[in-house]
């Protein structure tokens, strides 16, 4: 397992250098004056020249690299050009609000992926296996911000079940904690559903094809031989086998569920860290962009570094690999 | 491969629209663009879809925005598919430090949310249907290209390759003439899978007024401009959804029956 | 104590039936080895696959009768069937690479069977789980009982799953081709080792392989397959002196240069 780990770790670096390159080479796509890029250019000349020397933007592009790397490794980004607060500072800020529609998504998909991939792959062709089927392809075909809207115009528009947007009802504040925490998940329900809704279609798909791939392996025939009864053959030698590509998956669909929150957010108002980028593009604000197009780089970096990890941990063939 | 009843109904709703898409100035009854009547009517027999907050003709957008949505889907694929079958080939022919850099190129891409890198770039840029189907080219090939990689690595292992080798074939010749049309299959199942994400992404981006700009339509910016009539006039919100859906579900459904005909014993979910 | 009457196993593709036991009879005494001998595709792993009612699908068993001890287990539904598999017969297959569950332990996957059809409890499951694979004779079974399958060698997997096959001494144990798929001295010691566990537990055994060499060194009786068919049935010794079909002297003759 070390020398796997150890290995995963080696790869890291070159990645995250990659990334950074080609985050500074994007970042200078955009039009006008490169101080643009680290706060609002319109700024008194003091303030003006503090910049340019801060990011080196008199020197040649190779050395400004190196200053701009400096200075992202310390967590300076630059300033937000509508609050002219530091951006990591504006990110860090909104980032919980993300985390708190993406990890209670992630686990409720796999929650309900897992049984429904097993239930597909037994019963193979049924008219249970049909239908997931067929609605995790609609579901891969929806627009995310279409689902978003039309449960909005569901739920909220037409039934007045669920709030439309926003994550709490202003003035709750002095409330009790019961009163805001029940507040919190009716407008938790909207967007969570669209987020899970989505992924599902996809990854159940995903999970289906891995035990079915693991049904047909010689191992069940073997413990079918031993007596065991179907239902242990089932959960307990496919079903292990069937949970460790979904290990993989976990760390391999961090970028879609970014992406998906970017969007969600921005329906439904939730003041997360794509929301804030989002607005951050209508407002044209480029060190804002930047910073949240290189930190949530970062973020999935890691996941898939943590799912690397688990991956290893998981499969006892990595875990006590023979030497 | 026709068999599959759902296939079927795949590739009949992509012909349609199609189509409809080609055909669109003979078909759209009204001038998407003008305003022919009042603002959000219902569906009517007058107006197949209703009129949107302009009052102008939706059934008329529509079929001008399948156009747009397939032509923008159809050229990024195509940019995606060159640059991921090169650098795939590239990689699962030469292998050794050749294959380590653009697989470690594959991994930095994919750190990227893509949606956004292509947000981030389009508000440096401004957007139109151009930079449009150019950048959702540039972001989407990795895909392609380590389904590439995987199946060079695969056929160069076999003996005509050895052969065509040993008569003296130059890399290139044996990259594009010999290995690649025995790895067209899972190409074009990767086409129609990448066509139904860059219709999906556009679609997005025009939502948020970063992909093909107003006047033109699009399904995407269709939605935008839905948005605020959610409650009045849920229609302008649906139905181009329902649009998107369709297309993007019958590039699914051709795909997966592709899929099924190349290699019916595996049943893998497609990526 | 096994009796196979006329029992034919049919394959369905593409809505042809192919047949790949026709009309197969044999039996087998208590304590004896049975061979069965025949090339790819001659049936011979399907029989084994049918009497366990293993036949995967597109197969199915669709006549005869399997008599063990007297009872017609073709009869049985599937929760009796269960019953029998594993604690009165049971088989080896030929690729121990693939034919034990990765992430479960070998500990594990004997103990399973033991606590399944003889109700110990996990102690002393475990305890005779260990006995078995010194049986086997696998060093350290102590230590070893708690590593997984990818940390033994292919020879010592095999030991495992007789191990895991014997340990809640059946009657009967059905071996399709475990030796194939290991070298030539793993091979030996492995044919040996059945040798010994037969006559230790007083094991019916229905040796299956396309190796006369084996067969002649294991076996009392023979049956001959091809096409699904049994085409002769014999002690070795009648088939090597006196075959009576063209086929099995074919076939005999052909294995034993190559074995020289």
């Amino acid at each position: 397992m070390k020398s796997y780990l150890r290995q995963r770790l080696i790869q890291f670096i070159p990645i995250i250098l990659g990334v950074s390159l080609l985050s500074f080479f994007v970042m200078h796509l955009a039009p006008g004056d490169p101080t643009a890029l680290f706060s609002d250019p319109n700024v008194n000349p003091i303030e003006l020249a503090r910049i340019r020397a801060n990011w080196g933007l008199d020197k040649p592009i190779v050395v400004q690299y190196f200053y701009w790397l400096g200075n992202v490794v310390r967590g300076d980004f630059g300033t937000s050009y509508t609050t002219g607060q530091p951006v990591l500072q504006e990110i860090l800020a909104r980032l919980p609000a993300t985390l708190m529609l993406m990890i209670p998504a992630y686990i409720l998909t796999l929650l309900i992926t897992i049984p429904l991939g097993v239930i597909c792959a037994v019963k193979k062709e049924s008219w249970f296996d049909n239908l997931v089927t067929f609605f995790s392809f609609a579901g891969m075909a929806t627009p995310s911000f279409w689902l978003g809207l039309v449960l909005m115009l569901v739920f909220a528009v037409q039934l007045h079940w669920l709030p439309a947007v926003g994550m709490y009802e202003s003035g709750i504040t002095g409330a009790s904690l019961f009163v805001r925490g029940f507040d919190f998940i009716r407008h938790l329900i909207l967007p969570l559903s669209t987020m899970v809704l989505l992924s599902l279609a996809g990854i159940t798909r995903y999970q289906r094809a891995a035990m079915l791939e693991v049904l047909g392996q010689d191992f069940i025939r073997t413990a079918r031989a031993k007596g065991l009864p179907e239902r242990q053959v089932i959960f307990k030698h496919a079903l292990k086998n069937a949970l460790i590509p979904i290990v993989t998956l976990i760390g391999l669909s961090l970028p879609d569920l970014f992406g998906g929150a970017f969007i969600i957010e921005t329906i439904f108002a939730w003041p997360g860290m794509g929301r804030l980028g989002v607005m951050a593009i209508f407002q044209r604000n480029y060190p804002l962009i930047m910073g949240i197009v290189i930190f949530s780089a970062v973020l999935i970096m890691l996941g898939n570094l943590l799912a690397d990890m688990a991956y290893a941990w998981v499969d006892p063939r990595i875990r006590y690999a023979k030497k | 491969m026709l068999k599959n009843k759902l296939t079927v109904f795949g590739l009949t709703i992509l012909t349609l629209f199609a189509i409809v898409a080609l055909l669109a100035p003979i078909i759209a009854p009204y001038n998407p663009n003008e305003i022919v009547d009042t603002e959000t009517l219902a569906p009517s027999a007058q107006h197949l879809f209703g009129t949107d907050d302009l009052g102008r003709d939706i059934f008329s957008r529509a079929v001008y925005g399948a156009r747009i949505s397939l032509t923008v889907g159809l050229v990024a694929v195509i940019l995606a598919l060159i640059i991921g079958i090169l650098l795939g080939a590239v990689a699962g022919y030469f292998g050794g430090w050749v294959d380590t850099l653009v697989s470690r190129f594959i991994d930095i891409m994919l750190a990227f949310p893509s949606i956004f890198l292509i947000l981030a770039i389009q508000a440096m840029l401004t957007p139109n249907i151009y930079n449009v189907m150019i950048v959702i080219g540039l972001t989407s090939w990795m895909g392609v290209a380590r389904l590439v990689r995987g199946e060079y690595l695969k056929i160069r292992e076999l003996s005509y390759v050895e052969a065509a080798q040993a008569i003296g074939c130059s890399p290139w010749r044996i990259i594009f003439r010999h290995i690649l049309p025995n790895a067209q299959a899972p190409i074009i199942v990767a086409a129609t899978l990448g066509m139904a994400g860059a219709i999906l992404t556009e679609s997005s981006l025009s939502f948020l007024g970063l992909g093909v700009q107003p006047p033109t339509p699009s399904w995407g910016n269709m939605l935008m401009d839905a948005q605020a009539y959610l409650r009045d006039a849920p229609w302008l919100a649906i139905i181009p959804g329902i649009l998107i859906l369709l297309t993007v579900l019958s590039f699914y459904l051709i795909g997966e029956g592709l899929r099924q005909a190349i290699d019916p014993r595996q049943d893998y979910a497609g990526s | 104590m096994l009796e196979v009457k006329n029992l034919t196993t049919v394959f369905y593709k593409d809505g042809t039936a192919v047949t790949a036991v026709d009309d197969v009879s044999f039996t087998v005494q208590k304590g004896e080895i049975l061979g069965i001998l025949g090339e790819s595709g001659s049936g011979k792993s399907t029989v084994a696959n049918s009497i366990m009612q293993l036949v995967p699908p597109p197969g199915k068993i669709i006549s005869g009768e399997i008599l063990f001890n007297g009872q017609d287990i073709l009869k049985l539904s599937e929760h009796e069937m269960i019953k029998i598999r594993g604690a009165k017969i049971a088989m080896v297959f030929q690729d121990p690479f693939t034919s034990l569950n990765p992430v479960l332990t070998v500990g594990e996957q004997i103990v399973e069977a033991i606590r399944l059809h003889q109700g110990l409890n996990k102690n002393e499951a475990w305890q005779r789980a260990i006995e078995m694979l010194e049986t086997v004779r696998i060093n350290g079974a102590a230590e070893r009982i708690r590593d997984y399958p990818h940390q033994f060698s292919g020879g010592m997997r095999q030991r495992v799953m007789l191990a895991m096959a014997l340990s809640c001494q059946p009657e009967l144990l059905l071996a399709d081709e475990p030796t194939t798929a290991l070298d030539v001295t793993i091979q030996a010691e492995i044919i040996k080792l059945i040798k010994e566990l037969q006559q230790k537990f007083n094991l019916s055994v229905i040796y299956i392989t396309h190796n006369f060499g084996i067969i002649r060194a294991l076996c009392q009786r023979v049956i001959v397959m091809h096409g699904g068919k049994v085409v002769e049935v014999g002690t070795v010794s009648q088939i090597i002196s006196a075959p009576k079909e063209e086929y099995t002297r074919n076939l005999v003759n052909c294995l034993q240069v190559l074995k020289s």
